[in-house]
């Protein structure tokens, strides 16, 4: 893992800027889809496909690639965006995103796109497999890492909660998670709908490194996963601060972009915003 | 008589015939698919023992995994682990798994269409004393209903075994339907096993038979004896053992209705959702036939012991023989 030199977040800022922009295009032609944690996740995505994973988006099955499994499944526009700026697909392949054949379902769906790790969008059942593939590559003597993306409202679900345990009994060292903890669910804010208090201490008693970050500044992230990488013995769980809506103020911090695409003014605002940013 | 070609137990017919569980045949069975194939993992939930999932934990515990009463992560993990090239079985009771963690299957093992074996142990009305909380009767429904489910659901031990080491082979997703009590041994060892194969075990001694009786998991047993009954009584029954409920021997289902005009379904399962609903389906399309079905009406089970519960939702060989005798009045 390279070091984060200033030219590199440099050049992060700006693919992360383009993906923002293609979140925003690709969910205003499916006319639905989830905005809000698209676009809070997307300097996290960013930075592990342009920096930190081992893959080769010309061989996508390649068999010593890292796993990422993306738990919360309903952020997969900021996933296929992503893996079309690096390179997986052609970037047009984006405006498909929900229409009929595409290979951009939904939610991901491996049926379709291969390349996804796992079928996802029913909360709470990731971190089970990414804990699953971790185990096979313990008992099974690998390399890879494997990183479990999360969402915070998904810690409403018990099965993240068996999936933890069983992570910290199996002192499972090769398991990174990131959290994406932007305090919005559906219904509302998260303390509200269901408190789920301070995850890194939770975290902790379950036997995990656990380390806190602003989920929008490379150089935290990177070390993070750095540090995660280096500690030896036990899972790690990396709890990200994010804005979900991050780059477009208006909807910054406002649940009820959790859900919803925008129409075709709402974009262009957007898309003029974002076009400011690395004019 | 029994079908001289399947080199069946002649012994079935005994007073006292050899009993071993099914859950006991898997336990057989994973031990030697796991010695032949290393990428077999094992995961459980809390009831390594009561699975028979031990003898596998005793050999190679470095492919075991206790998670823990957490049913909903057992079916995940596996799925992950599946997707890195392993075999998972994983095991607990039918009533939570495929029970508690039906979605978990669904997504996680089905929509990803992962190689996941789920097993789950003491279904039907036969657990006894633990009561219907613990006495799975909707399983069959649950798993039949998912793409890409394979379900069987094993006559005996010795069927159980060779299910066991058979689908450990395969790509799909499996469920293997077990029973916790000792039960007939009716095959053997040189009896073929395929899945999607069914076979008639019970044939009439000359000519065709009038109802075909088909029959799933141990309870096979009471629709042979039901069969040798009836044919002192002078009906004719073929008896049919549909241990593969999924994918259904479409073919060989209706030539046996073509043969009789008269079916009769047996199962230790809700009819609603079960093995006769499959049979129906198929017969509804293909070929429509009477059809009576024996198993479990709306209910949930209760404590007893198994004697008692199998006469009392009637389930027993006396219900067999009452249905082939009602199938045989019906006009349409």
């Amino acid at each position: 893992m390279e070091t984060l030199t200033d030219e590199k977040i440099k050049e992060l800022k700006i693919i992360a800027n383009d993906i923002r922009k293609s979140i925003i295009e690709m969910l205003c032609e499916a006319g639905s889809g989830h905005t809000a944690g698209s676009l809070g996740m997307a300097d996290i995505f960013t930075l592990l496909y342009f920096h930190i994973l081992k893959h080769d988006p010309k061989n996508p099955l390649w068999i010593n690639r890292d796993r990422l499994v993306l738990s919360n499944g309903h952020i997969c526009p900021v996933l296929y965006a992503t893996m079309a700026h690096a390179g997986y697909f052609p970037k047009e392949e984006l405006k498909t995103l929900r229409k009929f054949g595409s290979r951009l379902q939904g939610h991901p769906h491996r049926e379709f796109m291969p390349w996804v790790e796992t079928s996802s969008g029913p909360l709470g059942e990731g971190l089970s497999q990414a804990v699953g593939m971790a185990i096979t590559e313990k008992i099974y003597g690998g390399y890879k890492t494997i990183y479990a993306l999360l969402s915070d409202g998904e810690h409403d679900e018990g099965n993240t909660w068996e999936a933890i345990m069983l992570a910290g009994k199996e002192k499972l060292s090769n398991l990174i998670v990131i959290v994406d903890r932007n305090n919005i669910q559906i219904d509302g804010n998260t303390e509200r709908v269901m408190p789920l208090g301070d995850l890194k201490d939770k975290y902790k008693e379950f036997g995990w490194f656990a380390q806190e970050v602003d989920g929008h500044n490379f150089w935290e992230i990177n070390n993070a996963i750095y540090k995660a990488k280096n500690n030896k013995g036990v899972p790690s769980v990396i709890i990200a601060h994010t804005i979900p809506g991050k780059g477009i103020k208006e909807w910054e911090n406002d649940y009820r972009w959790h859900g919803k695409a925008p129409n075709k003014e709402e974009a262009k605002m957007a898309l003029e915003e974002l076009n400011k940013l690395h004019a | 008589m029994l079908n001289q070609n399947l080199k069946l137990n002649t012994k079935i017919f005994n007073d006292d015939p050899e009993k071993i569980s099914t859950r006991q045949g898997f336990g057989e069975g994973l031990l030697k698919a796991g010695g032949d194939d290393e990428n077999i993992v094992v995961l459980c939930a809390d009831l390594t023992e009561s699975t028979k999932a031990n003898m596998f934990a005793e050999k190679f515990p470095e492919r075991f995994i206790q998670v823990g009463v957490a049913e909903q992560n057992l079916a995940s993990v596996a799925s992950g682990m599946a997707a890195m090239g392993k075999i998972p079985f994983i095991t607990s009771y039918a009533m939570f798994n495929p029970g508690r963690n039906w979605e978990q299957i669904r997504t996680t093992i089905c929509y990803n269409n992962q190689s996941v074996k789920i097993i789950g142990s003491h279904s039907g009305l036969s657990v006894g004393p633990d009561g219907g909380s613990h006495q799975m009767l909707e399983d069959i429904a649950l798993t039949r209903v998912l793409p890409n489910m394979v379900v069987i659901s094993p006559c005996d031990a010795i069927e159980a075994k060779k299910a066991t080491i058979i689908c450990a082979k395969t790509k799909d997703p499996t469920y293997i339907r077990l029973a916790r009590n000792n039960t007939p041994i009716i095959t053997t060892a040189e009896t073929p096993f395929e899945i999607g194969k069914a076979q008639i075990i019970f044939v009439p001694e000359v000519g065709l038979a009038h109802v075909g009786i088909i029959a799933t998991g141990p309870i096979l047993y009471k629709a042979i004896m039901a069969g040798r009954e009836l044919e002192k009584k002078g009906i004719k029954v073929k008896v049919m053992n549909l241990s593969t409920i999924k994918p259904l021997d479409k073919n060989a289902v209706i030539v046996l209705a073509k043969e009789t005009k008269n079916i009769v379904t047996v199962e230790d399962h809700q009819i609603a959702g079960g093995m006769g609903s499959a049979v129906a389906e198929c017969l509804g399309e293909f070929y429509p036939t009477k059809i009576e079905f024996v198993g479990i009406k709306n209910q949930f089970g209760q404590s007893g012991t198994p004697d008692e519960l199998e006469k009392h939702y009637e389930i027993d060989i006396s219900n067999i023989i009452e249905k082939v005798q009602k199938v045989l009045k019906r006009k349409i």
